[in-house]
């Protein structure tokens, strides 16, 4: 039981932070690096357009695995993680998006509008990316305050982003639904595990013993 | 010694190029007989008395390397990395073309003697993968009727079905169902005759690559790439339409003719625009052909059908 409290006790270094932003923005910096030295592949814009999307649904997973296991170990300092990691999904999806409008479609908006309109899967990935648009601009502490119980309300959408992207990739994929069946099934366990939290009456955030005054 | 004797600058420089345009000229000579058009890559044994033809003599072929690594070969593994992984999993030799069905002299040829009896002939062909991604390859390979010819199809022979390998045992993809397995294609007894249509035994003038469908596979230019069917180890003649692998599995995307045409798009994308591998970053998509640049020669066959419902 001893252990456990001090388990429970246990704060990360407070670089811990920079260093979860850092490795998010590795697969950036590669991407970089390959575009600069030919490493891209026979089909360079396919290969930007996967790997940006691949991040972006990997961080809005690893978003949305931060209350759980928040809840799960009583680590509340696993709060400090969520916004950049929000923040982060954004980016990727917004580059992911900037990929296929620019090097992919070549700003051909005519094209653009009818694959908004007519494929389902590029009209979900779309409706996910604008509705990431006012979380990301209400990410701030100033906007939490302003906004106060509506704030959770409003950026509980990031369920619904889950969902459209999840939806995208899995539309899109043609042979092996293997990968995109991975992430699905991630998702629906993440919010599966908030069921039985979100149907239990509001109860203070403070787990004994792990109260820290920054968190 | 006199300034007169010195030669004016605008005399040796014309001299110069005069010189290099010459060497050219002569290096473009010596290469000429008996060799490819386009250079070996040197990664694969040669195809010996390889014919040149006049098939594509104006079209740029895609860098070896960017043909040779970005495949769909599901057999060899899902992905387009996968097939050049995996390729050397896949077993050429010995190798056996078998006939059958509506033919009159059914039977089989092996690869060797395919390589030895038939002119290897060069063609450089535009390809277009229904994905919408295009490559030019300089194929080595048989006129295809030529081939089909020998088994005498019968005049029930309406169609031709192509079988690709079946080995799980070694190839990564087939021991998944991610396709019914063997995969199958086929074209209209016609299409299969057109002169157009190559049996191929390489590319680049050497060998095909595993990832490309070695040993032998089949060119039809002017549909899309998955119509061409990788690694065939049979032919069937039958009266019956086949059921073709794609059109079988997602026969909404995918139809039996899958002729590479720019106004009947793809349900989850548009089929007017194509992105030659290759091409960077920040090139453009070009506008995709009717019959990818082939109607001269093939639009006959298909007058007074309905190609967006024959799709």
């Amino acid at each position: 039981m001893k252990t456990i409290a001090a388990l429970r006790r246990w704060q990360p270094p407070r670089a811990a932070q920079a260093v979860v932003v850092l490795v998010a923005l590795v697969p950036l910096a590669l991407l970089v690096v390959d575009a600069a030295t030919d490493g891209l592949g026979a089909n360079p814009v396919e290969t930007v357009l996967h790997r940006t999307g691949d991040w972006t649904l990997r961080l809005l997973l690893a978003t949305l695995t931060v209350t759980p296991l928040r809840r799960w170990t009583g680590w509340q300092w696993l709060l400090r993680f969520r916004r950049p990691l929000g923040l982060l999904a954004f980016g990727y999806a917004v580059l992911h998006g900037l990929t296929y409008v620019a090097l992919d479609r070549g700003l051909v908006w005519d094209e653009i509008l009818v694959d908004v309109l007519k494929r389902p899967y590029v009209t979900v990935g779309l409706a996910a990316l604008v509705l990431m648009v006012p979380l990301a601009a209400t990410s701030t502490r100033a906007m939490m305050r302003r906004l106060g119980p509506n704030w959770q309300r409003l950026h509980r959408l990031v369920y619904a982003i889950g969902v459209l992207a999840v939806l995208h990739f899995l539309w899109s994929s043609k042979l092996d639904r293997i990968e995109p069946l991975v992430y699905a099934v991630t998702l629906v366990v993440l919010l599966l595990l908030r069921l039985p939290a979100s149907a239990r009456s509001p109860r203070p955030l403070v787990v004994e013993g792990s109260c820290e005054p920054r968190c | 010694m006199p300034s007169s004797e010195i030669t004016p600058r605008a005399v040796w420089e014309d001299r110069r190029r005069f010189l290099r345009v010459a060497a050219a000229g002569a290096a473009l000579l010596a290469a000429r007989p008996g060799e490819a058009a386009v250079a070996r890559p040197g990664r694969l044994a040669p195809i010996v008395d390889l014919q040149e033809t006049s098939h594509g003599k104006e079209l740029e072929p895609t860098d070896y390397g960017d043909f040779t690594s970005y495949n769909n070969f599901v057999e060899l593994g899902v992905g387009k990395e996968a097939p050049a992984r995996n390729a050397h999993l896949l077993r050429t030799r010995p190798w056996t073309l078998k006939a059958e069905g509506e033919c009159e002299a059914p039977g089989a040829i092996g690869i060797d003697d395919l390589l030895t009896q038939f002119p290897q002939e060069e063609r450089i062909y535009r390809l277009r993968c229904v994905e919408t991604w295009a490559a030019v390859v300089p194929w080595v390979g048989v006129p295809l009727n030529a081939v089909l010819a020998r088994f005498k199809p019968t005049s029930k022979a309406k169609f031709v079905e192509f079988e690709s390998i079946s080995d799980p045992d070694r190839l990564p993809g087939q021991r998944r169902p991610v396709l019914p397995w063997p995969y199958v294609e086929g074209l209209r007894i016609d299409e299969a005759m057109h002169p157009l249509a190559l049996l191929a035994t390489g590319c680049y003038g050497e060998v095909l690559p595993g990832q490309n469908g070695a040993p032998l596979r089949l060119v039809v230019p002017w549909k899309y790439g998955f119509k061409s069917a990788k690694s065939i180890v049979r032919v069937r003649f039958t009266e019956q339409m086949p059921r073709t692998t794609w059109a079988l599995m997602q026969p909404d995307e995918y139809g039996f003719y899958a002729n590479v045409n720019p106004q009947v798009d793809h349900p989850r994308w548009s089929q007017g625009r194509e992105r030659p591998l290759g091409a960077g970053l920040f090139a453009r998509r070009r506008p995709t052909l009717m019959f990818n640049g082939y109607a001269t020669e093939v639009a006959d066959l298909y007058r007074g059908m309905d190609l967006s419902r024959h799709y």
